[in-house]
C-alpha cells in the first residue's frame, strides 16, 4: 500500500495496464513528453515508449476516431479528452459509431476503449473547463460511465474500464485529483492520510455496476459521484443528521440492488450532482427510485444540483451545490 | 476537366451544378488527359511534391479506343481482367435486381453503385487478403471479391433471420468480417478517420497489412476527412484514403463541396502523395491501388485518390435526380461507362466476345434471382420471418445489463 493522490492513483493504473496488455496504447493531447495538463501521465511515454503513449494533434473528434479504428483491429486504446468540455467534436464518433458498433455489427466488430477525461467544476476554469457532461452519454445505449471520486476508487475502476470489452466513458473529478473536497473553497486538504489514499501499488479493480456505500444511516439516503460525494459527506455532518451516503461510481449501469435497498431502508432520498438539473443524471435516478420504492417513500425526492445555466468563473461557488444547500435538502426530506 | 460554373449572388459566391434539368449536358466529349501523360513514380521514393501534377491530371491506362498506355497500365493477366468483369457485371446485375425487389416492395430500401463498379472491385483486387476494407456504402462490390454469398447479402438487405446484423441496420450496411470488411454506418465520413486508426492498429502490430477507405465528394466537407489526413499525414500508417467525387451528394453538387480545383490536390498540402484517377478505368484504378499498396509496404504510410468518376443513378431508392439534373447526363460523361470500357478493351485484345458476355451476363442473372429465392426462405420484408425481438436487446453490451433485461422483460419476448 502507498500514499497516493488521484493524479498517482490513475498513473498507476495506466503503468499497469500498459504493463500487462501490449494491446493497450495511450494517447490524447499533451499527455506524451508532457505528462499530461494535469499530470495524470507523467513519466509514462520515458516508461513503455512513444509508440504506446504518445501525443496526438488537437483534435478530439480525430481522437475519438483513431481510438475506434484501434479498437476494430485489436487494440485496447485509453484516449484522454484534456477537460470534459472539449469531449463534443468526438460526440458523433463517440455516441453514433463507438456505441453502437457491436450492435449494428451483430456482434462481429467491437471496440474496447477508454475514454478518460477530468470533468466538474471548483478550480475557477470557467464555463468551458468545468462543465460535468455524463447525462449526454448515460442517454447513450452502447457506453458504459463511470465516475470516480477518490484515489482508491479511481485506480480501481481505471483498470475495470480498460479491462472491460465494452466502450467506457471514465470521468476525473479535477477538483479532487490533488485532495479531497468539501464544499470550502478557503481549505482543501491533501489526500495525505485520507483511507481512501491509501492505495495497493500492484493490480486491483473495483467492478463497474457497484456502488459504494461511504457512510451507513437511517434517516436519509444520499446519492453522489465525484467531487459531489466529499461535499455531501460535509452537508451530512453539518445537518447532523444519520443519512446512508452512496458514491454511484458507475452511473451505467448504475447500482440498483445498493440504492433500492438503501431508499427501502430510509425512505427518504437526495441526488446531488454538479450538472445542470433538467435532464440530469439526478432526473434518471429520481424515477427510477419513485418507479421502484415508490411505497417506502416517506417524503418526495430532492434534487441538489447545478442550476440550468452555463457554469460561471468567480461565481462558482454560488453555481454547485455546497454543503448547505445539500444539508437544507436533507432537512426537508426529514419533515413528516 | 469541367469549367466551374457559379451563380452569384451578392455577397456570395454559391457553387451550382454545371448544367440543370432541361438544358443539355456538356462535358466536352472526352477527357483531354491522356494516358500517357502521367509518369508513375517509383513508391519506394516518391514524395508528395513528386505528385503534384498527378493531383491535378488524371492518371489513366485505357484510352478512349480502349487500348491500355502508359507507365500505370497494371499489365493484368487476362484470369485478372475477366475476373473484375464479372464481379462488376454481377454487381450491376444484383443491383439491377435489388432495386426492382424494392420498387416492388420487397426491400425497403436500396442504394445501387451504378457507373461506379469499379472503383471497390479494382481497388479491392488490387490488395491483399489481409487488408482492411472500410467502406461507405457505394462499395458494396468489394464482398464479391472477398467472397461474399449473394444470399448472405440479400438476407440482410431483407432482415430477416439470417441477416448477420439482425435486422438492425438499413439495407446495403453491410457488414462482412470474414473478409475483413468493417461494418458500415449512416454517418458520412466517420469512416475515414476510424480507417487510419485502423491502420496504426497494423503498425503497431507490426502486420502486414494496409487499410483502404472511401468517402464521397459531399462527405469530403466533414471534419472526420480533415481529421483523416491530417492524422495520417502527422501518423504515416499503412491507410489508403480514396475521395470519390462522382459529382453529386445527393442534389448538392461537387462545386459545394469543395472551392478548390481538385479534391486530390488537398493531399497536397498535408504532405500526402495525391492521384486523381478516372474512376471509370479497372486498369487505372487497379492501378493506382497497388501503387498505395507498395508505398505502405515501403514503410511511407498514406496515399490520397480522388477517383473522379459520375453517380450514374440516383442517391439511393428515395432519390429522383431528374428534380435537379438532366435525365441523361450520364450519357455525357467523358469517362463512360466502366464494364463497357473493360468489356470494350478485353475485347480488343481478342480475350472476350459478346457472345460470353451474353452468356456470362445471363448466368449472373440466373445467379442473381436464385440467390433471391434462397435468401427469401429465411424470410422477406412482407411476412418475415424476421430476428426475433430479443436481439434488440442483445450486443448492445457484451453481456446484457440488468437495465436492459428489465425492459426486454417488459416488452415480454
Amino acid at each position: 500500500m502507498a500514499d497516493m493522490n488521484m493524479i498517482k492513483s490513475l498513473n498507476s493504473a495506466l503503468s499497469i495496464s500498459l504493463k500487462e496488455d501490449p494491446n493497450v496504447v495511450i494517447f490524447g493531447e499533451d499527455i506524451g513528453f508532457f505528462g499530461g495538463v494535469f499530470r495524470v501521465t507523467e513519466g509514462l511515454q520515458e516508461e513503455y515508449g512513444a509508440h504506446r503513449v504518445f501525443d496526438s494533434p488537437l483534435a478530439e473528434g480525430g481522437i475519438a476516431a483513431i481510438a475506434m479504428g484501434m479498437g476494430l483491429n485489436g487494440l485496447r486504446p485509453v484516449a484522454e479528452i484534456q477537460f470534459a468540455d472539449y469531449i463534443f467534436p468526438a460526440y458523433d464518433q463517440i455516441v453514433n459509431e463507438i456505441a453502437k458498433v457491436r450492435h449494428r455489427s451483430g456482434g462481429e466488430f467491437t471496440a474496447p476503449l477508454t475514454f478518460r477525461t477530468p470533468a466538474g467544476g471548483g478550480i475557477k476554469g470557467g464555463h468551458h473547463h468545468s462543465q460535468s457532461p455524463e447525462a449526454q452519454f448515460t442517454h447513450t445505449p452502447g457506453l458504459k460511465v463511470v465516475y470516480c471520486s477518490n484515489p482508491y476508487n479511481a485506480k480501481g475502476l481505471l483498470l475495470s474500464a480498460i479491462e472491460c470489452n465494452d466502450p467506457v466513458i471514465f470521468f476525473e473529478p479535477k477538483r479532487c485529483y490533488r485532495g479531497p473536497f468539501y464544499g470550502d473553497p478557503h481549505n482543501v486538504p491533501t489526500w495525505t492520510g485520507h483511507p481512501d489514499a491509501d492505495v495497493p501499488e500492484g493490480h486491483y479493480t473495483v467492478p463497474l455496476e457497484q456502488a459504494r456505500i461511504v457512510r451507513e444511516g437511517n434517516a436519509c439516503t444520499v446519492i453522489a459521484y465525484g467531487t459531489m460525494v466529499h461535499v455531501a459527506e460535509q452537508a451530512i455532518k453539518d445537518s447532523g443528521i444519520d443519512c446512508e451516503l452512496i458514491d454511484l461510481q458507475t452511473l451505467v449501469p448504475w447500482d440498483r440492488d445498493t440504492v433500492v435497498n438503501s431508499i427501502k431502508k430510509t425512505g427518504r432520498c437526495v441526488i446531488v450532482h454538479e450538472a445542470p438539473k433538467t435532464s440530469g443524471f439526478g432526473a434518471e435516478m429520481s424515477a427510477s427510485i419513485q418507479e421502484r420504492c415508490f411505497y417506502h417513500l416517506e417524503a418526495p425526492i430532492q434534487r441538489v444540483t447545478g442550476w440550468d445555466t452555463p457554469f460561471p468563473h468567480t461565481t462558482e461557488w454560488d453555481y454547485m451545490p455546497s454543503p448547505q444547500r445539500i444539508a437544507d435538502a436533507i432537512n426537508k426530506t426529514q419533515v413528516e | 476537366m469541367t469549367e466551374r460554373r457559379t451563380a452569384t449572388t451578392a455577397p456570395y459566391t454559391i457553387g451550382t451544378p454545371p448544367f440543370r434539368p432541361g438544358e443539355s449536358a456538356d462535358f466536352g466529349g472526352s477527357f483531354k488527359e491522356q494516358p500517357e501523360d502521367l509518369n508513375r513514380p517509383d513508391p519506394s521514393t516518391c514524395t508528395s511534391d513528386d505528385t503534384a501534377s498527378h493531383a491535378r491530371g488524371l492518371v489513366r491506362v485505357l484510352d478512349d479506343n480502349g487500348e491500355a498506355k502508359g507507365e500505370w497500365d497494371p499489365n493484368l493477366d487476362k484470369a485478372t481482367m475477366i475476373e473484375g468483369l464479372e464481379y462488376m457485371m454481377r454487381l450491376r446485375i444484383f443491383d439491377d435486381r435489388m432495386i426492382k425487389m424494392q420498387r416492388t416492395g420487397k426491400l425497403s430500401f436500396y442504394m445501387r453503385s451504378f457507373g461506379e463498379e469499379a472503383i471497390a472491385i479494382a481497388q479491392t483486387m488490387a490488395l491483399k487478403e489481409q487488408d482492411w476494407i472500410f467502406p461507405s456504402y457505394r462499395q458494396p462490390g468489394a464482398q464479391f471479391v472477398r467472397g461474399r454469398d449473394m444470399v448472405s447479402m440479400i438476407c440482410h438487405c431483407i432482415g430477416n433471420t439470417e441477416d448477420n446484423v439482425r435486422g438492425r441496420q438499413m439495407p446495403v450496411h453491410y457488414t462482412y468480417k470474414e473478409g475483413r470488411f468493417i461494418s458500415i454506418s449512416s454517418p458520412v465520413g466517420t469512416q475515414f478517420s476510424q480507417a487510419v486508426g485502423v491502420a496504426m492498429a497494423s503498425a503497431y502490430q507490426g502486420k502486414d497489412e494496409a487499410c483502404i477507405t472511401w468517402l464521397g465528394d459531399g462527405t469530403s466537407a466533414q471534419g472526420d476527412y480533415h481529421y483523416a489526413l491530417n492524422f495520417a499525414s502527422t501518423f504515416k500508417p499503412p491507410v489508403i484514403l480514396n475521395v470519390v467525387n462522382n459529382q453529386w451528394a445527393i442534389s448538392t453538387h461537387a462545386n459545394l463541396a469543395t472551392g478548390g480545383k481538385t479534391f486530390a490536390e488537398r493531399g497536397l498540402a498535408y504532405d500526402i502523395p495525391s492521384f486523381r484517377v478516372d474512376g471509370n478505368d479497372f486498369l487505372a484504378l487497379y492501378s493506382i491501388t497497388q501503387w498505395a499498396r507498395q508505398r505502405t509496404e515501403a514503410g511511407l504510410g498514406p496515399t490520397h485518390i480522388e477517383v473522379y468518376t459520375y453517380r450514374a443513378g440516383a442517391h439511393s431508392s428515395s432519390d429522383d435526380p431528374s428534380a435537379y439534373r438532366p435525365n441523361d447526363e450520364a450519357t455525357f460523361w467523358p469517362g463512360g461507362d466502366p464494364i463497357q470500357r473493360l468489356k470494350d478493351h478485353l475485347i480488343s485484345i481478342e480475350v472476350w466476345d459478346e457472345e460470353k458476355h451474353s452468356a456470362l451476363a445471363q448466368k449472373i442473372d440466373d445467379d442473381v434471382m436464385t440467390a433471391y429465392k434462397e435468401a427469401c426462405e429465411f424470410g422477406d420484408l412482407a411476412s418475415g420471418p424476421y430476428p426475433p425481438a430479443s436481439t434488440i436487446f442483445t450486443e448492445v453490451y457484451e453481456t446484457v445489463p440488468w437495465h436492459i433485461q428489465e425492459q426486454r422483460e417488459e416488452l415480454g419476448k
